[in-house]
């Protein structure tokens, strides 16, 4: 186990690498530039900002420099939010983004597990249709749909929630749900075919005849098997959902990191692009080692290599 | 004689399907007394295992009793509401089942498996249930049972594992075990072994078998008394030597005639039984053997026949022992 994960953190180091040296060319080769605005700056000036962020040298020298201050764990300052460095942006819009994140994670899977074991016991039945038709909806219909339908109902009309901002807990209701309907519907889908198959298994009919009560055989002998899907599908949705949503942010106007994704990438924000991208690549492979380890401890028929 | 263990009688059941109502027993009745062992043979399809999860309530939710009762031990088990079955299980009948490399629940520990049966329908502490859990790993022979205890099942082998299953099964010392051909998936030094287990057991607590298999080798060896099924009917029943010296319907004869013999010096030709078992979706208004069967007369096709009882404890559905029976009669009077 802990050669295990040191092996794992090493190949995290070489992934990291990789991911930060595409990037960084692949960021220099889209046309414009951090200081291109619809009224440009006097050419001199432009020299000027190039040097004070080392762009005027070539993008191999600057490649160099980036990984030597990034080796010292340093992301640099933001090219467009003057005075910020880019660890400071990304630490406080994560915090707000994996707090919303987090509950509706939270939220999902406390939904859509036990939806997925009800559909699957009532399998054919009523209910089992009615869940999995709201659980298409739910992959269907994107979440600025379902946020703008939430503001429309609950703000305009009933007028019981705020719609921006998040300084009260009442705040959270709207973004949280927007952020958790998809994973809900799609975790309740994974969790109902893998219960339908661990339910057809022949230990389950060696539970039965053990003379275990329904309840214990769903929970005790079932799900343990059943929820590997879903424990699979958390890792990369931990990490997407903690990073935040563009969308959903933008529509309840919240200060999160969702944001600075899309509007580093915009503004050519150079070095707010690499430290976004690092981070959510990071959180990603923290999160799939994560996973890995669950499975370990959940079913041990896997072996760790 | 005293009260039957087991007394099933007259027993429907029937699968509802989108295809419609498969009728997969009809008519089915065994007694069997405590310390008995039945073996049930039968080709697949033929109803015996139905029979089997019919007593202990472990038939899929489409499937239904239909008629005739289910007496076990003082229940009536066709009666008996999930949570009162819950009761039986594991404790007073319990059941081997085919494939022991799945039987077991991957992600727990032996050890888990077996205490879960114990305390469940015993007052015992965990420790006093993990001391019995050993026990029983010694009974069915494993070794180093303290280590086997924490072992999950892939790390055991097919043999060790359906001795852990016999183990399971034997947990709460059960009147009654159902083995569902408990060795078709295990390699044959193997099967001998967990069969001469299986027996020795028997003898130990005292509990009566129900073997179900089509491997009419095992019947031979193990069993009292024997019931061939055919298309959810018993359509021989007797003891073990009245079925192989004295079959006495066309189905047994033919099963008979398709075991192997490796005494004899020439190739005896294997004789199949010729056809398909039928279609229990409809089955014919006759014998359901009669499509099939050599000396098919007319009212094979008719109607079905009663049974005939050559002695006691032997009797056959076929019209040829009626009229056997009715020249026999004749004769008498």
């Amino acid at each position: 186990m802990g050669r295990y994960i040191v092996k794992r953190v090493f190949l995290a180091v070489v992934t990291i690498w990789l991911v930060a040296t595409i990037t960084f060319f692949l960021m220099f080769m889209i046309p414009g530039g951090p200081f291109l605005a619809e009224k440009s700056p006097s050419p001199a000036t432009l020299e000027a900002l190039n040097r004070k962020y080392g762009l005027d040298q070539p993008v191999i020298v600057q490649y160099k420099n980036y990984m030597l201050n990034l080796l010292k764990g340093e992301l640099g300052e933001s090219i467009k939010q003057r005075g910020r460095t880019v660890g400071d942006i990304i630490s406080r819009g994560f915090k707000v983004s994996a707090r919303v994140g987090g509950i509706s994670i939270l939220v999902s899977v406390l939904i859509g597990v036990p939806l997925g074991c009800v559909a699957a016991l009532n399998r054919g039945k009523w209910l089992d249709n009615l869940i999995m038709v709201v659980a298409t909806f739910g992959i269907a219909v994107p979440s600025f749909v379902i946020s703008t339908v939430l503001m429309l109902i609950f703000s305009i009309k009933l007028d019981l929630l705020p719609t921006y901002g998040l300084t009260s807990w009442q705040h959270y209701i709207m973004p949280v749900i927007a952020l958790s309907f998809y994973p809900t519907a799609y975790i309740s889908r994974l969790m109902r075919t893998s219960m339908l198959d661990v339910l057809g298994q022949d230990y389950m009919r060696t539970a039965k005849a053990k003379g275990l009560s329904q309840f214990k055989m769903l929970f005790k002998h079932a799900l343990r098997n059943a929820i590997l899907p879903v424990v699979t599908y958390l890792g990369p949705l931990i990490a997407y959902t903690l990073t935040g949503s563009f969308v959903v942010e933008k529509i309840f106007t919240i200060p999160g990191l969702g944001n600075e994704f899309i509007s580093s990438i915009t503004g050519r924000d150079y070095t707010m692009i690499m430290g976004t991208t690092i981070f959510l690549a990071s959180l990603v492979i923290i999160m799939n080692l994560v996973v890995d380890i669950a499975y370990k401890i959940i079913d041990p028929r896997i072996k760790l290599k | 004689m005293s009260e039957p263990l087991l007394n099933i009688q007259h027993e429907r059941l029937s699968f509802f399907t989108p295809a419609g109502e498969v009728k997969a027993l009809n008519d089915v009745t065994i007694q069997m007394y405590q310390g008995d062992v039945l073996g049930i043979v039968g080709e697949s399809g033929s109803g015996k295992s139905v029979t089997a999860y019919s007593i202990m309530g472990l038939i899929a939710h489409n499937g239904k009793i239909i008629g005739g009762t289910i007496d076990f031990n003082g229940h009536r088990i066709n009666e008996l509401t999930e949570k009162e079955m819950q009761k039986i299980r594991g404790n007073e009948v319990s059941i081997i089942f085919q494939d022991p490399m799945t039987s077991l629940n991957p992600v727990f520990t032996i050890g888990n498996q077996i205490t879960e049966v114990i305390r469940l329908h015993t007052n015992k502490s965990k420790k006093e249930a993990l001391e019995r859990a050993e026990e029983l790993l010694n009974l069915v022979g494993i070794n180093e049972p303290k280590k086997r205890l924490k072992q999950y099942p892939h790390e055991l082998s097919g043999g060790m594992r359906q001795r852990v299953m016999i183990a399971m099964a034997l947990a709460c010392e059960p009147k009654l075990l159902i083995a569902d051909e408990p060795t078709t998936a295990l390699d044959v030094t193997i099967q001998a072994q967990i069969l001469e287990l299986m027996m020795e057991l028997r003898q130990k607590i005292d509990m009566s078998i129900i073997m179900i298999t089509h491997d009419l080798g095992i019947v031979a060896s193990m069993c009292d008394k024997i019931a061939v099924m055919y298309a959810g009917k018993i359509v021989e029943y007797g003891k073990t030597e009245d079925i192989f010296y004295n079959p006495k319907h066309e189905y047994t004869r033919g099963l008979l005639r398709s075991i192997p013999v490796l005494t004899e010096k020439e190739h005896r030709k294997l004789v199949p039984i010729e056809g398909t078992p039928v279609d229990l979706l409809n089955p014919p208004k006759g014998c359901p053997f009669a499509p099939r069967c050599n000396s098919c007369m007319k009212i094979c096709l008719r109607e079905m026949p009663e049974y005939t009882y050559i002695t006691e404890d032997h009797y056959s559905a076929c019209w040829l022992l009626q009229k056997e029976a009715y020249m026999k009669g004749g004769e008498n009077s």
